[in-house]
C-alpha cells in the first residue's frame, strides 16, 4: 500500500516492544484466552462423533420424535455464534491494549 | 424433471452471466495494481467481505452435496453442516488475525514473514496449488455434470462455459470482480434456500415437531433416519472425517485469502461475524432441504437423477415450486460454482505468480506492472490446467477430491501456520518438513483409501482392496504434519529469537510503520 512506502525510513525496534511488561502480559492473557476457548469448542465438537459412534445416549428421543443428537447439534450452532461474538468483544479490548502498548513504545518504553 | 432447456432456465442463466460480466467490466476499471488484483486493494467493508466469505465458502458441495446427503442419509449428512460451521471458530480464534497482520497476499507471505527463505515459500506455494487444483477439479467436474443435466448440453461444453466465465472474472476484474460475484451468489443462494425451506415448512404445517414426526415414516429407514449411523458406521472413520472438516478449513488458501481484502483486523472481525451468521443460517436450512427432498422427491428419484444425491435440492424446488423455482435454483447452483472456482483461480494464481514467479524467481525485484501481468498469466495457467484435468476426469468419481483438499489443508497448512505464530523454537527446516510431511502423508494415505480402491468395479478409481479403512485420513495425516514440523525443527540447530519477537509483536499488535512516528 502506498502509505507503507511513504514511510520506509522508519525502523521499528521490535525487541523494545517485546520487552515491555504490558506487551508480555497482553500476549500471555490473549493466548490463554484463545487456546482455552479453542480447546473447549474442539472438545465439544469432537464429543459429538464419539458419543454417536460409541454410545446411544444421543439416539434417545428428547421432544416428540426429535432425538438428542439434534439438540446437541443445535447447541454446537449456538456455541459457534456465541463464541464468535465473544471473540469480537474480547479482540476489541485487546486492540485497545495494543494501541496503548504502541503509545508506550513511542514514549520510549521497553528500550534498555 | 424438465428435459433440456426451458425458457425460464435460459433466462436465469443468461441473467447471471450478464450481471456478472457487467460487474467484471466495472471491476476491471478498478484493477490496476497487484494489490487491487489479489486483494481488491484491501477496500472491502465488513459486510461486503462477510458476504463474500460466505459466497466463497458455500460451495456446490455445501448446497447440492449436503442437501443430497441429508436427503439420503438423514443425520449423517448433517455432520458436514456442523463440521463446516464449527471450522469457522478455528479460523477466527487461531488463524485469521495473525495471518492478516503478517501476510500480504498469500499464506506463503505470512510464513515467510518469519522465515525469509525460498524453500519455505516454494513449499507453501506447492501445497496451495495442490489444494486449489484438487478442489477445482471436483468443482468443475460437478459443474459440468450439473449443467449437462440442466441444459442438456455436452459435458465438455459445460466445463468450457464455466472455465471461460471464471477466467474472465479473474483475468479482468481480479479480486474485486471475484468478491462481487461471491456477494451476489451468497444473496441468491440465501434467497433460494429460504424460499425452499419456507415451502417445506409449509408442507409440514409450519411445525418442526410435525416435520420430525413425519420424517420417521417418510423414508425406508424409518425412525433410524433421524439418528446417526445410516452412512457412517465406523467410529474412527467418522471422527477422522470430522477432524478434516474442522481443521482443514483453517488451511484452505481461498478462504484465508479473503482476510487480506479488508483494511484492518477490526473489519476482518466484523466480516467474520457476518459470515458466521449467514453460513450458520444456511447450514440450519440444509435440514429443511434434505428432509424436504427425502419426503417430497423420494430417495429413488434423487438417486436416479444423480447417484451422489447432488440433484436433491433442484428436484425439491421443482416438486414444491414448479418450473420457475427449479430454474431459479439451478441458476443459483451455477452461480455458486462460478463464485467458488473464481476464488480458487485467484488463490492458485497468487501462489504461482506472486510466490513462485515474483518472489522466488524474480526475488521480489518486479515492477507493479509486471506483477499484474504475471498475475493475469498465472490465472490463465491455473484455469487452463484445471479445465484440462476436469475434461479428462469426467468419468472418475471425484467427489472425494474435496475431502482430500480439506485433508491436505489441515495436514500441510494448519500445522505450519500454528507453529509460525505460536512456537518460538520453530525454524526453517521445521516449516519445510511440516508442510511436506502433511502434504505427502495426506496424498499417500488417500491413495490407499477406499475412495481410490474398491473391490466392486465403478465404486472407486481402481478395483481392489483399500489398504486403510479411513475414507478421510485426517486422523493420521494431521498429527503427522504436526509431528513432521516438530522433528524437523529439533533436527536443525537454527533458531532466531529476535525474528520471533518481531513476528510476535506484529501478530499481536498489528503494528506497521504507519503506526509509529519515530
Amino acid at each position: 500500500m502506498a502509505n507503507n512506502q511513504a514511510k520506509k525510513g522508519v525502523v521499528i525496534d521490535y525487541d523494545a516492544i517485546a520487552n515491555q511488561e504490558s506487551f508480555k502480559s497482553l500476549v500471555r492473557r490473549k493466548n490463554s484466552f484463545l487456546w482455552s476457548i479453542t480447546a473447549i469448542f474442539l472438545m465439544a465438537y469432537m464429543l459429538l462423533p464419539i458419543l454417536t459412534s460409541y454410545t446411544t445416549i444421543l439416539h434417545q428421543k428428547a421432544f416428540g420424535e426429535i432425538t438428542f443428537v439434534w439438540i446437541y447439534s443445535a447447541g454446537l450452532f449456538i456455541m459457534t455464534w456465541g463464541l464468535c461474538h465473544l471473540y469480537v468483544a474480547k479482540a476489541n479490548n485487546f486492540d485497545r491494549e495494543a494501541k496503548a502498548i504502541i503509545a508506550e513504545y513511542e514514549n520510549g518504553g521497553g528500550r534498555r | 424433471m424438465s428435459n433440456g432447456m426451458s425458457f425460464t432456465a435460459i433466462f436465469f442463466f443468461v441473467a447471471i452471466v450478464g450481471l456478472t460480466l457487467v460487474i467484471t467490466w466495472w471491476a476491471s476499471k478498478r484493477t490496476s495494481s497487484a494489490s487491487d488484483f489479489y486483494t481488491a486493494g484491501g477496500g472491502l467493508t465488513g459486510w461486503q467481505n462477510g458476504l463474500a466469505i460466505a459466497g466463497d465458502y458455500l460451495s456446490a458441495a455445501s448446497f447440492l452435496g449436503i442437501a443430497g446427503a441429508v436427503a439420503l442419509f438423514g443425520f449423517d449428512g448433517f455432520f458436514f453442516s456442523i463440521g463446516y460451521l464449527v471450522a469457522y471458530l478455528v479460523v477466527l480464534y487461531i488463524v485469521a488475525e495473525p495471518l492478516r497482520n503478517l501476510g500480504k497476499f498469500t499464506l506463503a507471505d505470512m510464513i515467510t514473514a518469519r522465515f525469509n527463505n525460498s524453500k519455505v515459500r516454494g513449499t507453501a506455494a506447492l501445497s496451495t496449488i495442490t489444494i486449489v487444483l484438487f478442489y477445482m477439479i471436483a468443482q468443475l467436474v460437478g459443474a459440468g455434470a450439473l449443467i449437462q443435466l440442466l441444459l442438456g448440453i455436452d459435458y465438455w461444453i459445460a466445463v468450457l462455459i464455466v472455465g471461460f466465465m471464471m477466467t474472465t472474472y479473474v483475468l479482468f476484474g481480479g479480486m474485486t470482480a471475484t468478491s462481487w460475484v461471491q456477494i451476489i451468489k451468497a444473496c441468491l443462494l440465501m434467497i433460494g434456500t429460504v424460499i425452499i425451506s419456507f415451502l417445506v415448512l409449509k408442507e409440514f404445517g409450519f411445525s418442526i415437531a410435525t416435520m420430525f414426526k413425519e420424517m420417521t415414516t417418510a423414508t425406508e429407514s424409518g425412525a433410524a433416519y433421524l439418528n446417526p449411523g445410516l452412512k457412517y458406521t465406523n467410529g474412527l472413520d467418522t471422527i477422522s472425517m470430522l477432524i478434516a472438516l474442522v481443521l482443514g478449513t483453517a488451511g484452505l488458501p481461498h478462504i484465508l485469502m479473503r482476510f487480506f481484502t479488508v483494511k484492518d483486523a477490526k473489519t476482518a472481525r466484523s466480516s467474520v461475524i457476518w459470515a458466521t451468521w449467514i453460513v450458520g443460517i444456511f447450514y440450519v436450512l440444509t435440514i429443511f432441504l434434505g428432509f424436504g427432498a427425502a419426503a417430497f422427491v423420494g430417495k429413488e428419484d434423487i438417486i436416479a437423477a444423480n447417484a451422489a444425491g447432488n440433484m436433491a435440492a433442484p428436484l425439491l424446488a421443482e416438486a414444491l415450486g414448479g418450473d420457475i423455482l427449479f430454474s431459479f435454483v439451478c441458476a443459483v447452483a451455477f452461480a455458486t460454482i462460478l463464485a467458488v472456482v473464481a476464488g480458487l483461480v485467484l488463490s492458485g494464481a497468487s501462489a504461482l505468480s506472486h510466490d513462485i514467479y515474483g518472489q522466488i524467481i524474480k526475488k521480489g525485484k518486479i515492477t507493479e506492472k509486471e506483477q499484474v501481468l504475471a498475475a493475469r498469466i498465472g490465472s490463465i495457467t491455473i484455469a487452463v490446467i484445471s479445465i484440462l484435468l476436469a475434461l479428462g476426469a469426467q468419468t472418475l468419481n471425484v467427489a472425494f477430491l474435496v475431502s482430500l483438499a480439506f485433508c491436505i489443508a489441515g495436514s500441510a497448512n494448519l500445522p505450519v501456520i500454528i507453529y509460525t505464530i505460536y512456537w518460538k523454537r520453530f525454524n526453517t527446516a521445521g516449516a519445510v518438513t511440516a508442510m511436506l510431511t502433511g502434504l505427502i502423508s495426506a496424498l499417500v494415505l488417500v491413495a490407499m483409501s477406499p475412495n481410490v480402491w474398491n473391490p466392486i468395479e465403478g465404486k472407486a478409481i481402481f478395483v481392489g482392496e483399500p489398504l486403510i479403512f479411513l475414507t478421510n485420513p485426517a486422523l493420521i495425516s494431521v498429527p503427522l504434519g504436526f509431528l513432521g514440523g516438530f522433528i524437523g525443527t529439533l533436527l536443525s540447530k537454527e533458531t532466531d529469537d529476535a525474528k520471533y519477537r518481531e513476528v510476535d509483536v506484529k501478530a499481536n499488535t498489528g503494528i506497521s510503520v504507519q503506526d509509529v512516528s519515530h
